[in-house]
């Protein structure tokens, strides 16, 4: 039985774990799933590394430092398919709002100017420690650093589309969206 | 400062509606509109600050801070480009010591680019303080920035080199050039003021006149070809007491100029045909919207309406007739290529962003302040005076079945002969080229209406310009085969769609950009040929969009990859689809600069 279970991994990039937690209203139907799966690296289950070679590969989050580049990198490598899961994965979403300020500008907005640090970093330091990932010039959309197969788009993606497109993948069967599931205005 | 504001806004009665013409009045005398002035207007006006700013923002030619004595606006459209732009744009640069974007630190001269400017027959152009500087070069350009070290005056710098007809007029002292090459039946056949108006009060009535044009099967000459005659009698019958004439002259499609000769050379031709409009739809107010880039025409424009009103062709009592009055007002718009769209143009004279309406209502039903509005391209007024005086009958035995009359073409780019031809319509790209004196051997393609047109390859050169082959607005830009096609053409125009898109649909705000980020990774030589087949695809979106503009908004990439699908293929076809462009080491050293210099 668990021979002919598809392995999944996922992973939040620069996301807000939003994309997670509506993975996770797919309510009681996470029991038929890990009837039809396995977890791999994932933050659901806490496994930090991949252990073995993945078929479905879930990315929330597009990439603003080097980590994210390099774990999206891995997972390409460990993952049959890929799939970006939400506006961020997507597009860059709300961290992309940073792509027309400068690099230097936001940094000092974030540690030295803004409000709620003004009065408290009188030495004005921005934290540069070598084992803090480097921030990259702009947010990218994972497909700008890798092939991705599949999209699913929302901000988060609604919990049915997140069911619907990973059973129809895992089973085979026709994927069924109606209109509702990825309407959101 | 604040005498200056209050004044101005004396001089439009405190009318919210008209605060274009506050915005421009206050900005001709302040230079441009600082918070302050903002302040101002609105305690005088008694709207919010943000009714003010979201109009101020959605022009280019607004400035919210100094601009510069001197402000410099190099036209960036393709032909500008195809005729040394950038060798101008260096000299200038390097001549003012600041890059384009910036002011000089003593505020002297601004550099700025700007989407064409309607001189595609001279380029490379710019405005100046308002003012067209036509077929510069980098020694003049040495000359302008020197002149203006020196102080000199706008007029003093553009010399009297004037253009020649009514350019050289004491009013216009412009110094573009007309290049009328060739003269039809119809606009630039023989025309005396006031015939037409002479005709309709002594012999025709309202319905006589539609009915005319009804039968003449005048098309709009805006691009969209909706029949004329219809429009007006829509507006005739529309309920209200209170309608409105519009003719648009904010030719914004880059290629196209025609609209700049006919107001230049036969303005009372355009000005009594809307009065003819007026009559018969039963309008008396009429406003012609003016691109801020020929505001330059504006006080010889108002003069030849004062010279018509003196003559008793407008105001009231048009031709001695009781009851027959007519007045026209020149509303100038501030940069916005989507207000060439009839109901963003008329919520831009209503003093808003131009942004288009949702349709229906149309604006024939609810249009300028919500009153029934005719609003017509230039040329089309101009046919209408030539068709009620010569008669349906006559303007028919021209053209083809679906397209009677001529057409006023823009014809620009790698030619030796670019103006202004009147052509009957059944002409052939070919026809065009051959007029024009481009040797057909050297033509890569032909862009035909424009950016939102298409681009055309040699196999379609024997089509024939006509609503029932190949539709045009009346501009054809000439791509010879030295051009790169991608860079200098494609690119050039999903840039410019990309600033013009008005924002308010998803899909134009969004896949503008997409586009133009695609096909400069393309130029980058990192495209894939997914790439293509993406833009291909993904241009189905832009349908849903709400305006022309928007629907139309891929179409310089689409129809190129149609007709050029070989030089796309050239450029990504060593590529593979694993190969991405991405560079770690390039995204991160903003990041290492920033903590090395510390």
């Amino acid at each position: 039985m668990t021979k002919n279970k598809k392995i999944i991994a996922t992973t939040s990039l620069a996301g807000c774990f939003g994309c997670h937690m509506s993975f996770l209203d797919i309510d009681e139907r996470i029991i038929n799933l890990i009837e039809l799966v396995e977890f791999n690296k994932s933050p659901i289950n806490d496994i930090k590394k991949f252990t073995k070679h993945c078929d479905i590969g879930i990315i929330e989050g597009g990439c603003c430092n080097d980590e994210n580049i390099h774990v999206l990198r891995e997972f390409r490598k460990n993952c049959d398919i890929l799939i970006s899961l939400g506006e961020c994965a997507i597009m860059g979403g709300l961290p992309a709002m940073r792509n027309g300020i400068p690099l230097k500008e936001c940094l000092e907005e974030a540690y030295i100017n803004g409000p709620t640090v003004k009065d408290v970093n009188s030495q004005k330091i921005i934290p540069c420690d070598p084992d803090i990932p480097k921030i990259l010039n702009k947010v990218y959309p994972c497909h700008e650093i890798v092939k991705i197969d599949y999209f699913l788009p929302g901000c988060p993606p609604r919990a049915d589309l997140i069911w619907n497109a990973l059973y129809a993948l895992v089973t085979g069967n026709e994927l069924l969206i109606p209109y509702e599931v990825f309407k959101y205005d | 400062m604040g005498n200056t504001i209050n004044a101005v806004i004396k001089k439009y009665n405190g009318d919210e509606t008209r605060l274009m013409d506050i915005l421009l009045d206050i900005q001709t005398e302040l230079g441009y509109i600082s918070d302050w002035t903002i302040e101002q207007i609105s305690k005088a006006l008694d709207i919010p600050t943000v009714e003010i700013i979201q109009t101020l923002s959605f022009y280019h030619f607004f400035h919210r801070e100094p601009k510069g004595k001197y402000t410099i606006y190099l036209n960036d459209s393709v032909v500008s480009n195809f005729y040394g732009k950038e060798e101008v744009k260096k000299v200038f640069e390097e001549e003012a010591g600041i890059k384009f974007g910036q002011v000089t630190p003593d505020g002297l001269i601004g550099l700025f680019e700007t989407a064409c400017i309607g001189m595609s027959d001279q380029e490379p152009a710019a405005l100046i303080n308002e003012q067209p500087f036509p077929s510069l070069t980098p020694e003049k350009a040495r000359k302008i920035i020197k002149m203006m070290k020196e102080g000199k005056s706008i007029e003093d710098i553009k010399g009297n080199k004037y253009g020649e007809g009514n350019n050289s007029h004491y009013l216009m002292r412009s110094l573009v050039n007309n290049n009328i090459q060739e003269r039809g039946a119809v606009i630039f056949s023989d025309y005396t003021p006031g015939d037409a108006i002479k005709k309709v009060v002594k012999e025709l009535s309202s319905t006589d006149i539609i009915e005319e044009i009804k039968k003449s099967y005048l098309r709009g000459r805006g691009g969209a070809g909706f029949p004329t005659g219809l429009k007006w009698e829509i507006a005739r019958k529309a309920q209200g007491d209170i309608k409105y004439i519009f003719c648009n002259a904010d030719e914004g499609e880059p290629g196209t100029f025609k609209d700049r000769v006919i107001l230049t050379e036969l303005p009372k031709l355009v000005f009594e045909g809307m009065i003819i409009a007026g009559y018969a739809v039963g309008a008396k107010y009429g406003i012609l919207y003016l691109r801020n880039e020929y505001r330059y025409m504006r006080e010889y424009l108002e003069h030849v309406l004062q010279e018509m009103r003196d003559d008793g062709l407008l105001g009231k009592f048009i031709g001695g007739k009781k009851g027959f009055d007519f007045d026209i007002r020149i509303q100038c718009g501030a940069g916005a290529y989507v207000c060439g769209e009839e109901s963003a143009l008329i919520e831009s004279a209503e003093g808003k962003r131009g942004e288009p309406r949702d349709r229906p209502p149309f604006p024939v039903e609810s249009g300028y302040l919500n009153r029934p509005t005719v609003v017509n391209n230039v040329e089309t007024f101009c046919t209408a005076v030539k068709i009620i005086l010569n008669g349906a009958e006559w303007y028919n035995r021209m053209g083809t079945k679906e397209s009677r009359g001529t057409k006023v073409l823009s014809v620009s780019g790698d030619c030796e002969r670019p103006g202004i031809y009147e052509v009957e319509w059944g002409f052939s790209v070919n026809d065009i080229l051959r007029k024009a004196g481009a040797k057909t051997h050297e033509v890569l393609a032909v862009q035909v209406g424009g950016p939102s047109g298409s681009c055309i390859s040699e196999k379609e050169f024997n089509r024939i310009l006509a609503y029932e082959d190949l539709a045009t607005g009346g501009s054809l830009i000439i791509i010879g085969k030295k051009r790169n096609l991608i860079k200098d053409v494609v690119l050039n125009f999903q840039k410019f769609f990309m600033e013009e898109s008005c924002g308010s649909c998803v899909p134009c705000r969004v896949l503008t950009v997409i586009y133009k980020n695609i096909i400069e990774k393309i130029v980058r030589g990192e495209g894939r040929s997914s790439d293509i087949e993406n833009l291909q695809k993904w241009a189905v979106f832009m349908k849903n969009n709400r305006c022309g503009l928007g629907q139309t908004a891929t179409n310089p990439t689409i129809t190129a990859i149609k007709n050029f699908k070989f030089i796309f293929e050239e450029s990504v076809k060593n590529n593979s689809e694993n190969f991405y462009s991405f560079n770690e080491n390039e995204a991160v050293k903003e990041y290492v600069e920033i903590f090395n210099k510390k």
